[in-house]
């Protein structure tokens, strides 16, 4: 080995160990800035090491691309925290185009004579690669809202998805045995980029947290398919971590949404929509207004606010920051019950939260908040709905049955805002709303939860 | 077969199971910041792209492998921004605030 061989690999081990604690360190908010300074030291440490690599031989493209890359990824880092579940999305879609990109160049420089067992991890490289790049743009664009949000769903659906991913594996194994045919390699980008569209088509705004962790899976699983390409123990660690961390991800999330194991693997997503049964909407509700609201909440000693997707829409973070600035000052013990898929990402109500000032110990699990339920005075449902319908508890006919939910029903009150009596995206009516403890605040998160606030200061005792 | 293929294999293995282990004890407070945390941290795919910019072995892998070094660096600068972002924002009521 050359001095300078020694030297890289140095980096490279150190690398790895510092990835490593990056992610350890990242388990609990005390030392989680750590382990981001951890991660940055060994990516500075790895890039340097490469750099020293005796076989290049121009450096003028490698530092127009780091710099270009910075020049884009800058503002990438600087989005508003509202839109980090596409910019998540997004940045899923670049990791995985560099990974496609080198395999495809590595794939045209090996060939005609690739090993079976490198043509088998270029072929899993490629694969998960393009399709990762082109379900992440869709779900981006969804969550963007510049395509259509609406899941799409037509007969022959799972059939179709499965032809493609199916022809795509069979063109891989064919490449396997014959690596010569470089004329079948392009099929290789092209049908798991249209598998990559097709399996975002049917999803909808309450999948996106599973989807996006799904695909966390597979741009880390493909980034160690790489590894295995290039020899490379550094960029296989950083792949197996990625994957395993989206993989964990996806398993909590459809644990939280009650589905298999095997649901999550085939990414068989967008289950049928259920038309809301007609004739419900007809059932009376108690409505009530902000003063009455703000009367009910000054005077309670134990509240729990409920944030959801909606609370996000409407931005009504940072005036929920000012309702509990205000319950607290008057001593109400005021906590966040956040159910794991609330919002678009894992951990999105909690960023959002986070970034209103809210200290992260308010912050309760579904599982830490639900046995206080039963001693709870108020919880406050902001811009949730299905997380929090009973049904998936008591109703073995409704399709979110066995889902686990936030007990708001066991509160001694329940006041839900919402704009309308619509249904959530689940398209089911939710029995919570026709409690006799339960008050609809009808209007926007925002706006309410403002006028709320407007009636306990105005109390004079803010 | 050789049997550098099977270390690699055995080192996937064993980083797939520390990464479970290491990974499952993350609160779901910081879900958010996992991912894009773990998303720069896989970006170092930056290294293999960089080799293929530098060795000029082919136009189309100088080509390919330049697209890929901008792809990787944005999510290398991206992501640990963004994470440094979100996790300042994370304060403790226990804590004062500064």
């Amino acid at each position: 080995m050359l001095p300078t061989e020694v030297v890289i690999q140095i980096t490279y081990l150190i690398a790895t160990a510092l990835f490593i604690l990056s992610l350890k360190w990242l388990s609990s908010p005390a030392t989680a800035a750590r382990g981001v300074r951890a991660g940055e030291l060994g990516m500075l440490l790895a890039i340097a090491g490469t750099l020293l690599h005796h076989g290049i031989v121009d450096y003028k493209w490698i530092a127009i691309a780091l710099v270009l890359g910075s020049i884009i990824g800058v503002p990438l880092g600087l989005v508003q925290m509202t839109a980090v579940p596409q910019r998540t999305a997004l940045s899923h879609a670049f990791g995985s185009l560099c990974v496609t990109l080198v395999g495809t160049a590595e794939y045209y420089l090996r060939a005609p004579d690739v090993p079976r067992f490198m043509m088998s991890v270029l072929s899993l490289e490629v694969i998960l690669g393009s399709l990762t790049i082109t379900g992440s743009l869709m779900a981006a664009g969804k969550l963007q809202e510049v395509l259509p949000q609406r899941p799409i769903t037509y007969r022959g659906q799972n059939f179709v998805n499965l032809a493609l991913l199916t022809s795509a594996v069979a063109v891989a194994v064919y490449l396997v045995l014959h690596p010569s045919q470089t004329y079948l390699f392009p099929l290789l980008l092209a049908i798991p980029m249209l598998f990559g569209v097709m399996m975002i088509v049917p999803i909808g705004g309450a999948d996106m947290p599973t989807v996006i962790s799904l695909l966390n899976s597979y741009a880390g699983l493909s980034a160690a398919a790489m590894g295995f390409v290039l020899d490379s123990k550094l960029l296989i660690i950083a792949g197996a971590l990625d994957g395993a961390s989206g993989f964990i991800l996806s398993l909590k999330m459809s644990k939280a949404m009650n589905r298999s194991f095997s649901n999550v693997l085939f990414g068989a997503f967008g289950q049928e929509q259920v038309s809301a049964k007609a004739g419900v909407e007809s059932r009376p509700v108690r409505i009530a207004t902000p003063e009455e609201a703000a009367a009910i909440l000054a005077a309670a000693s134990k509240v729990v606010i409920i944030p959801g997707y909606g609370m996000a829409v409407a931005q009504a973070q940072h005036k929920v920051r000012e309702l509990y600035d205000n319950l607290s000052k008057r001593g109400v013990d005021v906590k966040f019950g956040i159910h794991p898929v609330a919002g678009r990402m894992p951990g999105h109500m909690n960023v959002l939260l986070a970034e209103a000032d809210i200290p992260y110990d308010k912050l309760l699990d579904m599982d830490e908040v639900n046995p206080d339920m039963p001693q709870t005075d108020v919880a406050l449902v902001i811009g949730a709905n299905d997380v929090t319908n009973p049904a998936a508890r008591t109703d073995t006919t409704s399709p979110i049955y066995g889902m686990p939910i936030l007990d708001v029903d066991k509160a001694r009150t329940v006041m839900v805002i919402k704009r309308s009596m619509a249904a959530g995206f689940a398209g089911i009516d939710n029995p919570l709303y026709y409690l006799d403890k339960t008050l609809m605040l009808f209007g926007d998160a925002k706006g309410f939860v403002g006028s709320i606030v407007r009636e306990l200061s105005g109390g004079g005792h803010g | 077969m050789n049997l550098d293929l099977f270390t690699s294999l055995y080192v996937f293995m064993l980083a797939g199971f520390m990464g479970f282990e290491v990974i499952r004890r993350v609160s779901p407070l910081l879900h958010t910041p996992l991912m894009s945390l773990t998303n720069a941290l896989s970006a170092i795919s930056v290294i293999g792209a960089i080799l293929l910019a530098g060795e000029h072995k082919s136009t189309l892998s100088t080509v390919l492998g330049t697209i890929a070094v901008v792809a990787a660096t944005s999510n290398v600068v991206g992501g640990f921004l963004i994470t440094d972002r979100m996790l300042r924002m994370f304060k403790s009521s226990r804590t004062p605030k500064p």
